[in-house]
């Protein structure tokens, strides 16, 4: 199971990669690997505002739907449209494929999440 | 009551499988993933641990006319080594269970149910013998199962017996001698392809599954098993089938023969003649999206006209379809309907729910 350095992770399972004001939300790859088959996506619409566990997204396996939540508030500014059409990219990298942009309202929220040490022990109890 | 494990259960944590509660059962939900087992079956051939169905023996002078009671299909039809698949009513209608009955002669008929209702069935079964001679035995934890399915599941399966296989017409059995123990082999499934269920001895079981895995049969799990089964319009009880709907309704009507009699037969003669007040269609999703069991199906003017039993975004499909129990009138092919999925409508239609063509050699 591959956790990558330098990225914010919550105990639901998302990552968060901040640049700037910005950042960027996706599945872990601990997350990919128990949805199975990830077969639709469905985005959240840009404007949106959300605040800590909000619901943004839905992650569709073969057997079943996922609510994707957001570890971080903000504004959404962007959804990965890529993934309308092409939603197995969650599993083959789950790391590169955001899901969505967001610009944040407090960075002293990331201050609540893992460090990627701390979330490879935290994988490891589950 | 603890959680129960098959024979298999070894074998499946050697396989890397992921394991869930199924029906108070551990079990394989996936191996390689539920996408690619369900195209190795379409495609090629996989084998299924199906270990945790539940098996009923019925014995004794008057096996045929208690069976002929319980079940809603007729069994006097069934000749000696022939499988029907029939149904148990309630005396309202709704449905026991769904199950396989195997004819071995008038005296000795054995029952395979669903796992999920083989405690509820064995007593059901138990409670009405009444003054029938017969004899039941719960045989569920004697025997292990496997199910190997696809086109090239007969190829495969000879390579292990020297019986002619080809003599196992669709929906008989036999006894036989495969792979040095002896076994009882159907030509039966549950995945709209050619195929056996396998039953035998739980270590019996155990050395014909590490057989066909060496022999490179991909190993398919309960994922792949519903996706495959809602694919071949296959009901799974709970879902299309259930103490609230009756087989009627699920358009198993080819499965309930009138002429006979059996518990519940008076509802269903009542519910024919006042007409069906829904039926099981097909949905398919007009957008992207996927449709699951318990959405609701609505009408143009959004009224609540039924619900999603079972559905998927199979693969190789662009868009989701679905089986649902809806009111009769909106059920003609091209109907255009709406459904529930989380806090917004969607459009749909009404499709044949023949989705594929079974491959049955018949």
């Amino acid at each position: 199971m591959k956790v990558v350095q330098g990225l914010y992770y919550s105990k639901e399972h998302e990552w968060v990669r901040v640049e700037g004001e910005y950042a960027y939300i996706g599945i872990t790859d601990y997350a990919q690997h128990s949805l199975g088959d990830i077969v639709f996506v469905e985005l959240p619409e840009v404007d949106d505002e959300l605040t800590v566990d909000d619901s943004f997204s839905v992650v569709e396996s073969v057997k079943a739907a996922s609510d994707v939540y957001t570890p971080v508030s903000g504004v959404i500014v962007e959804a990965n449209i890529i993934l309308e059409v092409e939603p197995q990219l969650l599993n083959q990298n789950p790391y590169e494929n955001w899901i969505v942009k967001l610009e944040l309202d407090d960075l002293n929220e990331l201050d609540k999440l893992m460090n990627s040490e701390e979330y490879q022990k935290f994988c490891e109890k589950q | 009551m603890g959680i129960k494990r098959t024979p298999l259960y070894e074998e499946h944590l050697k396989l890397g499988a992921k394991m869930v509660d199924f029906a108070g059962w551990e079990m394989p939900i996936q191996y390689s993933g539920i996408t690619d087992e369900h195209l190795s079956v379409r495609n090629d051939v996989g084998i299924f641990d199906v270990s945790h169905m539940g098996e009923i023996l019925i014995e004794g002078s008057d096996a045929l006319a208690f069976v002929q009671n319980l079940v809603t299909n007729d069994v006097s039809k069934l000749v000696n080594q022939q499988v029907q698949y029939t149904l148990m009513c309630y005396e309202d209608g709704g449905v026991v269970d769904d199950l396989l009955v195997y004819r071995y002669d008038e005296f000795k008929i054995l029952l395979v149910v669903n796992a999920s209702n083989a405690d509820k069935d064995f007593e059901w079964v138990v409670r009405h013998i009444g003054e029938y001679r017969v004899k039941t035995t719960n045989l569920s934890d004697s025997y292990g199962q496997v199910a190997v399915q696809g086109p090239n599941a007969e190829k495969i399966v000879q390579t292990l017996t020297n019986y002619d296989l080809t003599q196992i017409k669709f929906f008989f059995f036999t006894e036989l001698e495969m792979n040095g123990s002896h076994f009882i082999v159907s030509r039966t499934g549950y995945t709209g392809e050619d195929g056996f269920e396998i039953y035998g001895e739980p270590k019996d079981i155990i050395n014909l599954w590490q057989k066909f895995i060496n022999l490179g049969v991909k190993p398919i799990a309960l994922g792949a098993r519903d996706t495959l089964r809602f694919e071949a319009s296959l009901p799974l009880y709970g879902d299309e089938i259930s103490d609230k709907i009756t087989p009627l309704e699920a358009s198993l009507g080819y499965f309930v023969k009138l002429d006979t009699d059996f518990i519940g037969k008076a509802a269903l003669v009542k519910q024919k003649e006042a007409g069906l007040k829904r039926k099981l269609v097909g949905i398919k999703l007009l957008s992207k999206g996927i449709l699951r069991h318990g959405y609701p199906v609505y009408n143009q003017d959004h009224q609540e006209i039924g619900n999603i039993t079972t559905g998927y975004l199979l693969p190789d499909y662009e868009f989701a379809v679905a089986l649902a129990i809806v009111e009769t009138n909106y059920t003609n092919i091209g109907e255009k309907v709406l459904v529930g999925i989380r806090n917004k409508v969607y459009e749909a239609e009404v499709i044949n729910k023949k989705f594929m063509d079974k491959k049955y050699k018949k």
